[in-house]
């Protein structure tokens, strides 16, 4: 189940474990990415709390978590070469995985339908 | 606050930024392209490079005639205005009494007139500021029916070359009338890059085609207000707003070289009690570079701590293409200005290591005669 946030973060469930990253369109909104900050494995984080930063030339953007839980694993990979984050490769490049402990908290975001609409 | 794209000035280049594929954002109260498909490093790599093309129309382009002109910005700068020749270019500074920066600008002598081009942003001020100071004897025009097109980096001369000018004895902060393309063009060889390049005025008609005739040439690529960002702060060059306000003094932002010896040694420019004092004396803080370490930008705002106690801030901050790493801006009290002094740039309670650097971060190219 794909799911987006209006902070243009999206998040795959599959099971209790979600996948999550920003959409093509946050990514071609960046512009030029200069680093990249990730959260480490391990961590409790809390639906909307600020969990990664992305740096472009211009500015900085804080991601935000789209749910509560358990942070299991992050792309580490993600951070060798921050010009292959492009907006067509949107979903392999995701931030970390995320055991959600409560399910509702992905009630109130936007299917890929509505998020279109809305950056439209 | 949201700016509404109804009431933002647009430039005569509007539709082929457009066109081209800008991202146009507000800026200064102006839709403007902060960069195209190839984005901010690409462009600004290509100005480095090659050439980059920036409109740069919304700057305001006021002109001064009469024979009280040179007496009234005289009274507003501390440019002797007097002694810019027929066909120069000076780089000066509307002061305030406290030796503050109203605003920066450049004064140029064309035709026995003097040509003005002051920031989009402090336009309405400064306009307001000049017809303030108006007299008798001084006629006041602003430009609104003439484009601004800045060709900057080491290709641009070999362009306007292949487009028939001839630039012999043309060099760094000369004025002049060229004919681009059977355009009346007024060319300045100067720009706020960094680099060789030129700043050239035409009548709003002409822009979209002269800007089409430029870019044909392969040495040319369209480059936004963020690559010109970029440049100007590899470049160490101050932007009103961020390294210069009505607070700053210019001897702080390393500006000695715009207060002429003869208004120094007259002392009558406003604030000259102050900023002489620290013209004789340093400045308590100065203007420095900033190089911060492990990758991560530090941005406008950030304090700058040594040991816990606040010692400076940045001024303008990002990433410096040429430099393929963060670069900032920023003011530090004058005994750390030295180059290599470490200290911690302090954003939202996270702390960055920084080092000072001695500006420009890289070096100037202007072809001078």
């Amino acid at each position: 189940m794909l799911r987006y946030t209006e902070d243009h973060e999206w998040i795959n469930l599959e099971g209790d474990t979600g996948t999550v990253g920003i959409s093509p369109h946050a990514i071609e909104q960046l512009g030029d990415i200069v680093f990249v900050e990730l959260p480490e494995a391990g961590t409790t984080v809390a639906r909307g709390e600020s969990v990664a930063v992305f740096e472009s030339v211009k500015a900085a953007s804080d991601i935000y978590s789209p749910a509560g839980g358990e942070i299991t694993e992050i792309n580490a990979g993600l951070l060798d070469d921050l010009t292959a984050i492009t907006p067509e490769r949107a979903r392999e490049c995701w931030l970390f995985k995320i055991r959600i402990e409560n399910a509702s908290d992905l009630d109130e975001l936007m299917d890929e339908e509505s998020y279109n609409a809305m950056i439209a | 606050m949201e700016t509404s794209k109804t009431l933002l000035h647009t430039t005569p280049l509007h539709a082929f930024h457009v066109a081209h594929g800008a991202r146009m954002v507000p800026f200064a109260g102006w839709d403007m392209p902060v960069q195209y498909a190839d984005g901010i490093k690409a462009e600004h790599l290509a100005t480095r490079e090659s050439a980059g093309l920036f409109d740069v129309s919304h700057m305001a382009q006021v002109w001064l005639s009469g024979p009280a002109a040179e007496a009234m910005l005289e009274a507003l700068t501390p440019t002797d205005v007097r002694a810019i020749g027929e066909g120069r270019v000076r780089y000066s500074l509307f002061l305030n009494e406290t030796g503050g920066v109203l605003d920066d600008l450049m004064i140029a002598r064309l035709d026995g007139g003097l040509q003005l081009v002051v920031n989009a942003g402090r336009a309405d001020h400064d306009i307001a500021h000049l017809r303030a100071h108006l007299g008798d004897g001084v006629e006041m025009t602003v430009k609104s029916d003439r484009a601004l097109l800045a060709l900057q980096g080491p290709q641009s001369p070999a362009v306007l070359e292949r487009l028939g000018l001839d630039l012999a004895g043309f060099h760094f902060m000369q004025i002049g009338h060229f004919s681009i393309d059977g355009a009346d063009c007024i060319v300045t060889r100067s720009g706020y890059t960094g680099e060789d390049g030129f700043e050239i005025s035409m009548p709003a008609e002409d822009a979209e085609r002269l800007a089409t005739r430029l870019l044909a040439d392969d040495a040319v690529s369209l480059a936004g207000l963020g690559a010109r960002d970029t440049l100007r702060l590899e470049a160490g060059l101050p932007l009103w707003g961020h390294e210069l306000d009505e607070t700053i003094n210019p001897v702080a932002a390393g500006l000695r070289f715009a207060l002429s010896k003869r208004r120094r040694e007259a002392g009558d420019f406003p604030g000259a009690g102050p900023i002489l004092d620290d013209f004789a004396n340093g400045a308590p803080r100065q203007l420095v570079g900033l190089l911060p370490q492990g990758g991560r930008p530090v941005r406008d705002g950030a304090e700058l701590a040594l040991d816990g106690t606040i010692v400076g801030i940045v001024t303008s901050g990002g990433f410096a293409p040429s430099l393929d790493a963060p670069a900032a801006l920023g003011f530090v009290d004058s005994e750390l200005a030295a180059a290599g002094t470490e200290l911690m740039a302090l954003t939202r309670g996270r702390e960055t290591p920084v080092v000072t650097a001695a500006l420009p971060l890289v070096p100037h190219r202007y072809i001078r005669g």
